[in-house]
């Protein structure tokens, strides 16, 4: 199986201060992979690094075998790799359309056809384009930056803790679009605080500890495995 | 904003001059060689003259370094981005004005107050040389503290821009108040004929040198109180409060109540400032009080000379008063008085010099920021007096431990 | 026995701070504007003839405020030099209209050649006092602008943004630029008042017995086009959504395939283009004077804010309202004319304190 995004030893970190001493993982194509583990761990640092918006002080980032460590966003988003963040991860003042629209912002052809599988994949949306993005509740908002980032087809999703602080109920709803996401061919990495629920989707998952891998395995396996079981799942 | 410096890149403080250590010294000696010898030379080496000028220049560096300091308790200890100082200044100097003068006496020249006449009432020898004085300084800081607490009120919970738009806007209203309100402190013509402290004891030539120790004698005192408040109890929550406001106030400090002290007290550092420079200058009208001149060159002395730190302060009211007393001796060297080596400004430019000046005013300024932000003299840690009184150790040779703010003596 | 009933008492603290709430509410939000509405229609009834002054004085403020809002929602610091910006456009275009600036004590020629000596050039259009020299004036002090703005921006905004510096840096050193161009305007031009056209200008009579200076009509359409532009950039362009994308979150539009960069300097182009129309509109409305750059900050700044950071047609409303304001408080009788611009900083207080996110911002 080809690796479709591949991170080895990747050294990284805010300024002065080094978060990540060299970790490595790999997403194949079609799957989904999660990066587990406790607060403070680096997940949210790996995918900054991984997505060109924090200097990579050493190791390398690879899409589709191109080496694109330290590559701006910009660039990164024209190979095919897109990236939702955590929070405020869509522009409040414009509207849902407008959002979809900026998604799509260095897509020359075809913006009408994807904005209408778009509004296919996630129907909510195409209820009240026009409202502004800052008006939508939390679930909704992370359907939108789910749907922002998809508008370029992506091949590599990066999603950045997409269940945080939402509502049970909309959590299911997110990891529902996930999968139905993946089915369509997009390779999705994930970090996630939610352990349990983000291994139960996944093909495989990492758990990252200190700004270092500790473990590694398919999703069923780490479910099964004790020690994860009692550091991050409660049990 | 945090966004955008993220994305940018933001790497730390930029640009490290070669030889940094000898700016600081260099730029000392620049300033001080060449304020001396301009005029030394320009006059004929005539030491008198030359002793007199140095004097008014001193005089006013003590005075331009008392605001530095109150500007620097707002703005390097306190973090209140005032852009309004010509307000304190106007008020300060006014009120000493009014307090220390004859009660107005014919009708163009109107004023309230007027108690100079009053305020002799010490049995003391020549008490009115001093006593009514004192009042003029004490009137100015509690007008400009009282002023600084009013206005603390609506502004201070402001963004720093916000707060910066604000008062700008209330320093422009009050000099509109001065001059449209004609009764108050006279109007546009101001108030002249401001007596002078000590003014008897000396001849009218030597005085200068009185007021130059006046000036300095209370620059003297502002300093030191600043230097101990700063190290007090009080003084470290008001550090921490610049630091981080979050932390501070999750500790249980009421932020809004320190942040205000704060400005207060600047604000009557600046209200004395501006009483001492009514005093030196004996006389105050709107046209003194510009936003260039009251507000501008103490950010720009600050700047250059170190915010955050008191003695930066008082270099920066040197650097730039130097700079600007320089410019005004350039104005002088035409091609029928030209200088030291045949140096001699064209016409073009000596009638201009001043623009050029504010010209190279603002430009330092950014260069400044660009090259060199922390100012000639960086920010100085700052322990607890306690502790550099009883810690081993030149203070500064280790890092001070994370201390939590204790509670201040209210 | 009690003499206060605590429980009575506690309840009624409690209606009055739910009182106090609702009133703040309905002050910060539509009852601001039926108070605007309301007092702009006695104005307009009662003060005409200060209420027109007040809409040329406004389109003024307006023209201003739009190129200070967009810089200020994009690239989010207060720019103060955007007064003597103005300014110094306004200059720009008196030189290039007639190549005169200030030589040893008076005025000297150094240009060769200027607009106005283009056949027809300082020939009045239709019923204004200018010519078409003028217009290609302002046109050339727009590009001129818009250079400058970039320049500054490589030289001290860009290192300063690099570096994550704090908004009051940027404060300061867009003071210091302020400065430096209205040193520079008096170096070249000295002090004393200028105009682009000497003499008296032709009138228009207006309905209601008003009489106007007719280039206030183009004044006027010429805030309300610039307005009109900027609002069709910004909602209905490509460009002007990644602005708005922009101001929004950058860190988002960067992870969108937006170029930054490319916002930025397109902003100071819109910025200079406006500040070039600004200033001209600013020197044929009053004069030209050095000084009138920073006097105009305290104005710009509450129209901006009034009006909400990053909303044109706020802008537009926002300078209307501080121009109007300002010209009827001062025929109230209890405000001398010395006051006119103290007007504007009640108003921003006012907004800072009712509603700070604007009449058309969004609250944050």
């Amino acid at each position: 199986m080809t690796a479709v995004l591949e991170a080895s030893e990747l050294v990284s970190g805010y300024g002065e201060v080094e978060i990540l001493h060299g970790v490595s993982l790999r997403l194949d194509i079609g799957e989904i992979v999660a990066i587990i583990g406790p607060n403070g761990a680096g997940k949210s640092t790996l995918m900054k690094a991984i997505f060109g918006l924090l200097k990579v002080k050493s190791g390398t980032v690879r899409l589709e075998s191109e080496d694109i460590t330290g590559m701006s966003p910009e660039r990164i988003v024209r190979k095919g790799m897109c990236y939702v963040p955590q929070s405020e991860n869509v522009f409040p003042s414009l509207s849902i359309r407008e959002n979809l629209e900026m998604g799509a912002f260095t897509r020359r052809d075809g913006f009408r056809h994807r904005l209408d599988e778009i509004y296919a994949l996630f129907p909510d949306l195409a209820q009240r384009p026009q409202l502004r993005a800052g008006k939508l509740s939390g679930g909704q908002r992370q359907m939108l930056a789910l749907a922002r980032a998809l508008m370029l087809d992506p091949k590599v999703l990066l999603l950045d803790e997409p269940t945080a602080s939402l509502a049970p109920k909309m959590v299911d709803d997110i990891f529902a679009t996930i999968r139905n996401i993946n089915q369509t061919g997009v390779a999705i990495l994930i970090v996630e605080q939610n352990a349990k629920e983000a291994l139960s989707i996944c093909h495989r998952a990492y758990v990252l500890a200190g700004g270092n891998n500790r473990l590694e395995g398919t999703g069923p396996e780490l479910l099964a495995s004790e020690e994860v079981g009692k550091l991050y799942l409660g049990t | 904003m945090t966004k955008l410096r993220a994305v940018l890149g933001a790497d730390g403080l930029g640009g490290r001059l070669k030889g940094e250590r000898l700016l600081t010294p260099l730029t000392f000696l620049v300033i001080t060689a060449t304020v001396i010898l301009m005029p030394a030379e320009r006059s004929g080496w005539d030491v008198n003259g030359v002793i007199n000028f140095l004097a008014f220049f001193a005089t006013f560096v003590a005075i331009y370094g008392i605001f530095a300091l109150g500007l620097n308790v707002q703005w390097g200890y306190t973090g209140v981005f005032n852009f309004g100082i010509m307000a304190f200044f106007l008020v300060g100097a006014n009120t000493a004005a009014i307090i220390t003068k004859p009660p107005a006496s014919s009708e163009y020249v109107q004023y309230v107050g007027g108690f100079g006449d009053k305020l002799a009432f010490l049995p003391i020898l020549g008490s009115d040389q001093w006593l009514p004085f004192l009042f003029g300084i004490a009137g100015a800081a509690v007008f400009a503290g009282v002023l600084a607490f009013l206005l603390s009120i609506p502004t201070l919970r402001l963004r720093e821009d916000y707060l910066a738009i604000a008062t700008i806007g209330i320093a422009e209203l009050l000099r509109r108040i001065t001059i449209e309100e004609p009764g108050l402190v006279n109007g546009t013509r101001g108030l002249t004929g401001i007596p002078r402290p000590l003014g008897d004891l000396v001849s009218t030539s030597d005085y200068k040198f009185v007021m130059l120790g006046i000036a300095v004698v209370t620059l003297v005192l502002v300093y030191v109180a600043v230097e101990r408040g700063i190290r007090s109890p009080w003084g470290r929550v008001l550090r921490a409060l610049r630091e981080d406001e979050l932390a501070t106030a999750a500790s249980g400090k009421n932020v809004f109540a320190f942040k205000s002290q704060g400005f207060v007290v600047g604000a009557m550092i600046m209200g004395i400032g501006g009483a001492i420079y009514a005093y030196a200058n004996g006389a105050v009208s709107p046209d003194t009080f510009t936003h260039f001149f009251g507000t501008f060159i103490f950010w720009a002395m600050l700047m250059v000379g170190g915010s955050g730190n008191n003695k930066g302060a008082v270099m920066g009211a040197y650097v730039v008063w130097g700079f600007w007393t320089i410019t005004l001796q350039l104005q002088g060297y035409t091609s029928e008085h030209p200088g030291p080596l045949g140096l001699s400004l064209p016409v073009v430019l000596q009638s201009r010099i001043f623009f050029i000046r504010d010209f190279l005013l603002g430009a330092l300024i950014v260069v400044v920021l660009l090259l060199r932000p922390q100012g000639l003299l960086p920010e100085e840690r700052r322990v607890s007096i306690w502790v550099e009184r009883h810690a081993k150790g030149p203070p500064g040779a280790r890092p001070p431990p994370a201390e939590q703010a204790e509670s201040p003596p209210d | 026995m009690a003499i206060i009933d605590e429980a009575a008492y506690g309840r009624f603290r409690e209606r009055l701070r739910d009182y106090q709430q609702l009133v703040g509410q309905f002050f910060g939000g539509p009852g601001l504007f039926i108070v605007f509405l309301g007092v702009g229609l006695w104005a307009l009834i009662s003060r005409t003839d200060a209420f027109v002054i007040g809409v040329v004085a406004g389109s003024v403020f307006a023209l201003g405020a739009i190129g200070l809002t967009l810089i200020y929602g994009v690239l989010k610091f207060a720019h103060f030099a955007h007064g003597d910006s103005m300014m110094l456009a306004a200059y720009l275009a008196f030189f290039a209209l007639t190549g005169v600036m200030v030589g040893e004590r008076t005025d000297t020629q150094v240009l060769p050649w200027s607009l106005s000596d283009l056949p027809g050039a300082t020939e009045p259009i239709l019923n204004f006092s200018f010519g078409y020299g003028l217009l290609i004036a302002m046109a050339i002090a727009a590009a001129v602008m818009v250079a400058v703005f970039i320049l500054l921006d490589r030289l001290i905004y860009r290192p300063l943004r690099r570096r994550g510096s704090s908004i009051v840096t940027f404060a300061i050193a867009s003071l210091g630029v302020a400065i430096a161009m209205r040193s520079l305007i008096l170096i070249l031009w000295a002090s004393f008042p200028r105009f682009y056209v000497a003499g008296i200008r032709p009138t228009t009579d207006l309905p209601f017995g008003v009489r106007i200076v007719t280039d206030q009509i183009f004044i006027f359409a010429a805030s309300l086009v610039l307005a009109a532009l900027v609002y069709l950039l910004l909602f209905r362009t490509r460009l002007g959504k990644a602005m708005r994308a922009t101001a929004d979150n950058p860190e988002l539009a960067l992870a969108s395939g937006i170029s930054t960069d490319r916002v930025i300097i397109w902003t100071w182009v819109v910025g200079g283009v406006s500040v070039g129309i600004a200033g001209v509109m600013l020197a044929l409305q009053a004069q030209l004077k050095p000084e009138l750059g920073f006097i105009l900050l305290l104005p710009l700044f509450a129209a901006t804010i009034l009006g909400g950071i990053g909303s044109p047609q706020g802008a537009f409303v926002g300078g209307m309202i501080v121009g109007i304001t300002e010209e009827v408080a001062v025929t109230l009788g209890f405000l001398s004319p010395g006051y006119k611009f103290s007007v504007a900083f009640v108003i921003l207080i006012l907004i800072l304190l009712l509603r700070p996110q604007g009449l058309f911002g969004a609250k944050t």
